[in-house]
C-alpha cells in the first residue's frame, strides 16, 4: 500500500498533480458557502443557562442591547445653555438610530413635579435655546439629585453627559449587518455634531459598539498583521530552507491547506466567527512543521550523497510516520476544544482538527509530488558538520550538568503558574488607542463603568410590584447594591415611585419613601404611565402583567471573577432577605465571565484526557512504553513553563488564551515524537544512547529548529494586535513553542542518556534490554 | 380616556376645512376621503361601552385589563370622555377625566381612590403606551381631521375588502409617529388596518380592526383591535365588549365631581 502510493508519487507526479488539484478545487469551492458572524453571542450554546436568562429577561421586558454616547467638555460642566442645547440635539437626532426604541439622557428625562393638585410632567430640559440662568441652575440641581441620572446619564461633578440609544435589533443568524447600521448612523450623527460644536470630545459605548469592536477588531488583524505574518514567515522558509524551490512548495501546500479547510469547512456548514477566524492561522502552523520535516529530510539525505528521488523516497519513509502522528495528536488535542462550553472555540477546535488532518495528507501527497517535479539542487557533503552536529555533540558531554539545571529551571517556572488568573474582562480585550477602549476609558473616567448586570425579580403574582413589602424588597435590594464597592450606578423602579408618592404630596420631601399602599402604589404607576411619551415607558422595568421588574446595575470595569462574585452575593442577598421572590441576573458581561470561568474548567480536564491519549497513542506508535512515558514530560514541561512565564508578564488568562494550550499541544507533541523517533531508529539499528542523540540532532534539529524560528517569528506578528484575544494569543503560543524546542534540545537528550544509561547498567544483569524486544523498522 | 369608538371609526360635525388648499390630487383626495369618513360617523351624540384589554409580551406572558369609558361628542372641539379603571384589582374605581382638544394639549384628571383626589395632569405627551399596552394615548383619542395631514395611496383588498390606502401625518409634534397607513373600505369606510411609522420612519405597530357592527343603523364600531408591535413582538388585543349609544349623558356628566363619583 504504502509502496504503490510512494511509486504513483514518484513515477507519476504529474498525474498525481492533476488528481490533486481537482480535489483541491472541489474542496476549495465549498469556502463560498461561508459567512462571518461578528456578533458576541457565538461565545454561547443556545442552551447555555446565562444566555436563557438573558434572552428570558429580553422577552419577558425589551431588549436592551444599546449605544450609550458619552459627550465630554473639553473644559467646564455640562450645566451651560452650549452643552444642554448639543444634548438637546443629540437625544431628539439619535431617535433616527436605526432598530432604536428608546434613547434616554438627562434632557428628555421626564421631571414630574407637583404644583397644588397639578402634577406636571416634563422633558428635563424642554427648549435649550431659552434656557436662562435660573432654569440651568434647576436643571443642575434636578440632575445631580435624581438617581436615575446622576452617576447614570451625568457625571456626578457634571464633566460629563451620556445619551443611551436602546435599539431592538431583530434576532437573526448574523446580526453583523444591523450592527455595523447602527453604528454608521451613530457615528455620523456624533461627526456632525462634532463639527457644529467644536470643543466636545464624543465616545460610544455600550452593547453595540461592543460587537462592532469584536467584529472588526478581528477582522482588522486579518488585513493586516495576519499578511504580514505569512510574508514573514515566507521569507523565513526562503532563507532558513536555503532554497527558494522548497520554500516555493512549501507556501504552495499552505495556501492549499488552507483553502482545503476553510471550504471544507463551508461545505460542512461552519461559519467565521471572532473564533474560527483564527483556523487558517494555526493550520497553517502545522502544515509548516509537516512540510519543514519533510524537506529538511530531503535535503539531508541529498547532502549525503542521495540522488533528488532517491532522497525524497528516504524522507518520505524516514517522516511519514511521525507526521501522522503529530497530526493525530494534534487533532486529538484540538477535538478536546469540542467539550468546550463556547460552541466558537467548539467550531474552533474541530475545524482545525480536521485542517490538521488535511494538511498531513496534502504534506505527503502534494508535497512530494511537487518535490518530485521541482528541480531542487543540494550541494552533497556527506561530512557536513554543521552547528546542530556540534550542538548535538556538546549536548551530550554537558548532559550531566543540564540536566539537573534544566530540570530546575522548568520546576521553577512551572511553579509560576499559581500567578495566572482567570479573569476575562471583555471591555479590555481591546488595546488602548482603538475607539472602544478609549470610550470605555472616558466612559470610567467621568461617569461609570461599562459593563452591566439586569437584575429581574419576579414576584410571581399579577400585580405584585405594587405590594409594598415588593417596593421595599427591591428598595433594600438597590440601597445594597449601591453600598457594594463593585457598583457604580443602580437604576430601580423604586426610586420612581418614592418620587412619585413626593410629588402626590405636594413635593414634600419627607414622602420621598416607597408608598405603604398596594393601591397606592398602583395608581401612582397608573397616572405616571399615562403621562409619558412615546419610548420613555416603564416597558423596560415592568412586564405586562407587572409581576416583575427589573434593575439596572452598572459596575465599575472589573474581571469575571469579581462580576461572578457579585452575583453570588446577590443571590446570597435575596436567599436571605426576600427568599418568596425568584431573582435573576443577566448580561452579556456577565455571560461573559461566566463562561471564561466554566470553560476554562473544562479546558483543564480536556487537556488532561488529551494528554493521557497523547501519551497513549505514542506508547504505540513508538512501540516502547518507556519512550511514551519518557514523552510526557517534554509534552507537558513546555505549557507548564510557559504558562509560569505568562504568570510573570501578564498572569491574566482569557478566552483567547485557553485555547493556546491546545493549539500548541500539537507543535510541542510533534517536536517530542520527531526527536524521539530519529533517536529510536538509531537505537534500533544499533547506536547507543549517545550517538544516537547525536544522530537525532543532526537528522531532526534543523527542521525543529526552522520550524520553531517560522513559527515563532509568526506568531509574535499576532502580539501586535490592537484585539487581546489575538495578541495574548499570539505571544503565548510563540513563547510555548520556543520553550518546546529548549526542552527538546536540553533537556530531554539528557534525560535520556540518563535514563538509558541506567538500563545498560541493568544490561549486566540478566535482565534483557526493553527495546530488543521491539520490531524494529522505521518508525 | 377619550372615546373608544372613535379610534375604531371617530365622528363629529366636520370641522371647516381650514387646510390649505393642496394642488396635489393625492392630498385632495385623501382628504376627501377623510373628510367622508368622519361626516359619515358624525351625529353619534353619546356613548358607553366596556372593554377588556389582553396584553402579551415576546415570552407569552399575558396580562387582562378591564375599563369602561363615557363618551360625548363636542362640536367644534376633540370629544370628552370618562374612563373607570375596573382591572387590574388594584387600581380599580380609578377615573379619568379628558377635554380632547385640538392644536393644544388635552385637559386631563385622574381620580386616585388611594389618595382620595382628583390630580389635574399637565403633560404634552400622548405618545406613551395606555396602561403598558401597546395603545399609545393618541392611538385610542377621537379621529379629527385637523390632527392630520392626508395623501391617498391607492386602493388595497384587505381581508376581503376592496379598500383606500390613505397616509395621514400627525400635525401634533408631540405625536410618537411620523405617519400612520390606514385601510378603509370603500363600502362604508370602516377601518380595516392601521400601520403605525415611528419617528425614524421604520414600521412599528399595525392595527388591525375586526368585528364591525352597526349600531343606529349609521354608526359601525369594530369590537376587535389587535395592536402589533413589530420591534418589540408585544401585543394588546382590545375587546369592546358592549356599547349602548344615547344613554343619556350630557356635559354635566364630565367634570372633576362626577370624576370622583365615578364608579
Amino acid at each position: 500500500m504504502k509502496n504503490l502510493w510512494l511509486v504513483s508519487v514518484l513515477k507519476h507526479p504529474w498525474k498525481m498533480l492533476v488528481v490533486l488539484l481537482a480535489l483541491i478545487m472541489l474542496a476549495s469551492a465549498g469556502a463560498g458557502n461561508l459567512y462571518f458572524r461578528g456578533d458576541y453571542k457565538v461565545f454561547f450554546d443556545k442552551h447555555y443557562q446565562p444566555l436563557a436568562d438573558f434572552e428570558e429577561m429580553q422577552r419577558i421586558f425589551n431588549k436592551n442591547d444599546n449605544v450609550s454616547v458619552l459627550v465630554v467638555p473639553d473644559e467646564g460642566t455640562v450645566f451651560n445653555q452650549k452643552t444642554l442645547t448639543l444634548l438637546a440635539e443629540l437625544t431628539i437626532e439619535a431617535w433616527q438610530t436605526p432598530y432604536s426604541s428608546r434613547v434616554d439622557s438627562v434632557t428628555n428625562f421626564q421631571h414630574t413635579w407637583a404644583e397644588g393638585d397639578d402634577m406636571i410632567v416634563e422633558d428635563l430640559v424642554l427648549d435649550a435655546e431659552a434656557l436662562t440662568a435660573e432654569d440651568i441652575a434647576r436643571v443642575r440641581e434636578v440632575a445631580l439629585n435624581e438617581p436615575n441620572l446622576a452617576g447614570g446619564l451625568v457625571a456626578e461633578d457634571g464633566s460629563a453627559a451620556a445619551v443611551n440609544i436602546t435599539v431592538q435589533i431583530p434576532d437573526s443568524a448574523d446580526n453583523t449587518p444591523q450592527v455595523a447600521e447602527v453604528i454608521s448612523s451613530v457615528n455620523a450623527l456624533t461627526d456632525r455634531l462634532a463639527q457644529a460644536y467644536p470643543g466636545y470630545s464624543f465616545y460610544h459605548t455600550g452593547v453595540v459598539p461592543m460587537n462592532y469592536a469584536f467584529a472588526t477588531e478581528g477582522q482588522k488583524d486579518m488585513n493586516t498583521l495576519v499578511p504580514a505574518m505569512l510574508g514573514l514567515i515566507v521569507l523565513m522558509l526562503a532563507v532558513l530552507m536555503r532554497s527558494l524551490l522548497a520554500m516555493l512548495a512549501t507556501v504552495f501546500v499552505l495556501v492549499v491547506t488552507i483553502t482545503v479547510t476553510m471550504g471544507t469547512g463551508g461545505w460542512l456548514g461552519y461559519f467565521l466567527s471572532t473564533g474560527t477566524i483564527n483556523v487558517p492561522i494555526v493550520v497553517m502552523t502545522l502544515a509548516v512543521a509537516d512540510c519543514v520535516h519533510l524537506i529538511a529530510s530531503m535535503q539531508f539525505a541529498m547532502r549525503e550523497g542521495k540522488e533528488r528521488k532517491e532522497a525524497l523516497r528516504f524522507a518520505i519513509d524516514l517522516n511519514l510516520m511521525p507526521i501522522f502522528i503529530t497530526s493525530a495528536t494534534t487533532a486529538i488535542g484540538f477535538m478536546t476544544l469540542m467539550l468546550s462550553e463556547s460552541p466558537v472555540l467548539a467550531d474552533f477546535g474541530e475545524l482545525s482538527a480536521i485542517g490538521v488532518m488535511i494538511a498531513f495528507a496534502f504534506s505527503v501527497t502534494l508535497l512530494p509530488v511537487l518535490l518530485a517535479i521541482l528541480p531542487i539542487k543540494v550541494k552533497a557533503a556527506p561530512e557536513h558538520d554543521g552547528s546542530m552536529e556540534r550542538l548535538g555533540r556538546w549536548v551530550v558531554k554537558r548532559h550531566k550538568i543540564l540536566l539537573p539545571v534544566s530540570s530546575v529551571i522548568m520546576i521553577a517556572l512551572g511553579s509560576l503558574i499559581t500567578l495566572n488568573e482567570i479573569n476575562d474582562e471583555a471591555t479590555k480585550y481591546f488595546a488602548p488607542g482603538t475607539h472602544f477602549r478609549d470610550s470605555v476609558d472616558a466612559l470610567e473616567e467621568h461617569i461609570s463603568g461599562t459593563q452591566t448586570i439586569d437584575w429581574a425579580i419576579y414576584s410571581g403574582t399579577s400585580q405584585g410590584v405594587n405590594d409594598p413589602q415588593f417596593i421595599a424588597t427591591i428598595d433594600g435590594f438597590a440601597k445594597w447594591l449601591r453600598l457594594q464597592p463593585e457598583v457604580d450606578h443602580v437604576t430601580t423602579l423604586s426610586d420612581t415611585f418614592k418620587r412619585l408618592n413626593k410629588n402626590m404630596h405636594g413635593d414634600d420631601e419627607t414622602f420621598y419613601r416607597t408608598p405603604m399602599d398596594r393601591e397606592l402604589a398602583a395608581q401612582y404607576l397608573l397616572l405616571y404611565e399615562m403621562s409619558l411619551p412615546y419610548g420613555l415607558d416603564l416597558n423596560n422595568q415592568l412586564n405586562v402583567d407587572k409581576s416583575s421588574t427589573r434593575l439596572t446595575s452598572t459596575l465599575k470595569n472589573i474581571g469575571s471573577r469579581e462580576t461572578v462574585e457579585l452575583e453570588q452575593r446577590a443571590r446570597a442577598w435575596f436567599a436571605e432577605n426576600a427568599p418568596q421572590y425568584r431573582m435573576t441576573g443577566a448580561s452579556p458581561g456577565l455571560m461573559f465571565s461566566h463562561i471564561g470561568e466554566t470553560n476554562m474548567d473544562s479546558m483543564i480536564i480536556s487537556m488532561i484526557a488529551a494528554l493521557i491519549l497523547i501519551s497513549g497513542l505514542l506508547v504505540f506508535a513508538l512501540r516502547s512504553l518507556h519512550l511514551g512515558l519518557i514523552s510526557l514530560i517534554p509534552n507537558l514541561g513546555p505549557a507548564l513553563v510557559g504558562f509560569g512565564v505568562w504568570g510573570v508578564i501578564s498572569g491574566e488568562i482569557n478566552l483567547g488564551l485557553s485555547i493556546v494550550a491546545s493549539m500548541t499541544l500539537g507543535i510541542i507533541v510533534d517536536d517530542t515524537v520527531h526527536f524521539l523517533a530519529k533517536y529510536k531508529r538509531a537505537r534500533d539499528n544499533g547506536k547507543d544512547a549517545e550517538a544516537a542523540v547525536k544522530y537525532a540532532f543532526s537528522s531532526v534539529g534543523r527542521a525543529l529548529m526552522i520550524t520553531t524560528l517560522v513559527l515563532v517569528i509568526g506568531f509574535s506578528m499576532l502580539a501586535f494586535s490592537a484585539f487581546r484575544l489575538n495578541s495574548d494569543m499570539g505571544l503565548a503560543t510563540a513563547l510555548i513553542i520556543f520553550i518546546a524546542l529548549l526542552v527538546d534540545f536540553f533537556f530531554l537528550p539528557a534525560f535520556l542518556l540518563l535514563l538509558d544509561k541506567k538500563e545498560k547498567a541493568a544490561v549486566e544483569s540478566p535482565k534483557p534490554i526493553t527495546t530488543n524486544t521491539l520490531t524494529g523498522e522505521s518508525v | 380616556m377619550k372615546s373608544f369608538l372613535s379610534l375604531m371609526l371617530g365622528l363629529a360635525l366636520v370641522t371647516p376645512l381650514t387646510h390649505v388648499a393642496n394642488a396635489d390630487e393625492a392630498a385632495d383626495r385623501g382628504l376627501a376621503i377623510a373628510t367622508d369618513r368622519k361626516q359619515r360617523d358624525a351625529g353619534w351624540n353619546n356613548s358607553e361601552s366596556a372593554v377588556t384589554m389582553t396584553l402579551r409580551n415576546a415570552q407569552g406572558e399575558e396580562s387582562v385589563r378591564k375599563i369602561r369609558s363615557k363618551s360625548l361628542e363636542v362640536a367644534d372641539d376633540g370629544d370628552k370622555g370618562l374612563t373607570i379603571f375596573d382591572e387590574p384589582r388594584d387600581v380599580k374605581g380609578t377615573a379619568f377625566l379628558n377635554f380632547s382638544h385640538i392644536g393644544k394639549p388635552d385637559d386631563q384628571w385622574l381620580y386616585l381612590p388611594a389618595l382620595k383626589r382628583v390630580k389635574r395632569i399637565a403633560s404634552r405627551n400622548k405618545s406613551g403606551p395606555f396602561m403598558g399596552s401597546e395603545f399609545a394615548y393618541e392611538d385610542m383619542s377621537s379621529f379629527e381631521l385637523d390632527k392630520y395631514s392626508f395623501r391617498y395611496l391607492g386602493d388595497e383588498t384587505v381581508a376581503g375588502h376592496d379598500c383606500y390606502k390613505v397616509e395621514q401625518t400627525p400635525l401634533d409634534k408631540f405625536s410618537g409617529y411620523t405617519r400612520q397607513v390606514v385601510w378603509l373600505d370603500k363600502d362604508e369606510l370602516r377601518v380595516h388596518k392601521i400601520d403605525f411609522y415611528d419617528r425614524k420612519k421604520s414600521l412599528l405597530k399595525t392595527l388591525t380592526l375586526t368585528d364591525h357592527q352597526l349600531y343606529k343603523e349609521r354608526y359601525w364600531r369594530a369590537h376587535t383591535a389587535t395592536m402589533v408591535n413589530h420591534q418589540t413582538g408585544k401585543s394588546t388585543v382590545l375587546q369592546t365588549e358592549d356599547i349602548r349609544f344615547d344613554t343619556g349623558l350630557t356635559d354635566d356628566d364630565f367634570n372633576q365631581t362626577t370624576l370622583q363619583r365615578a364608579r
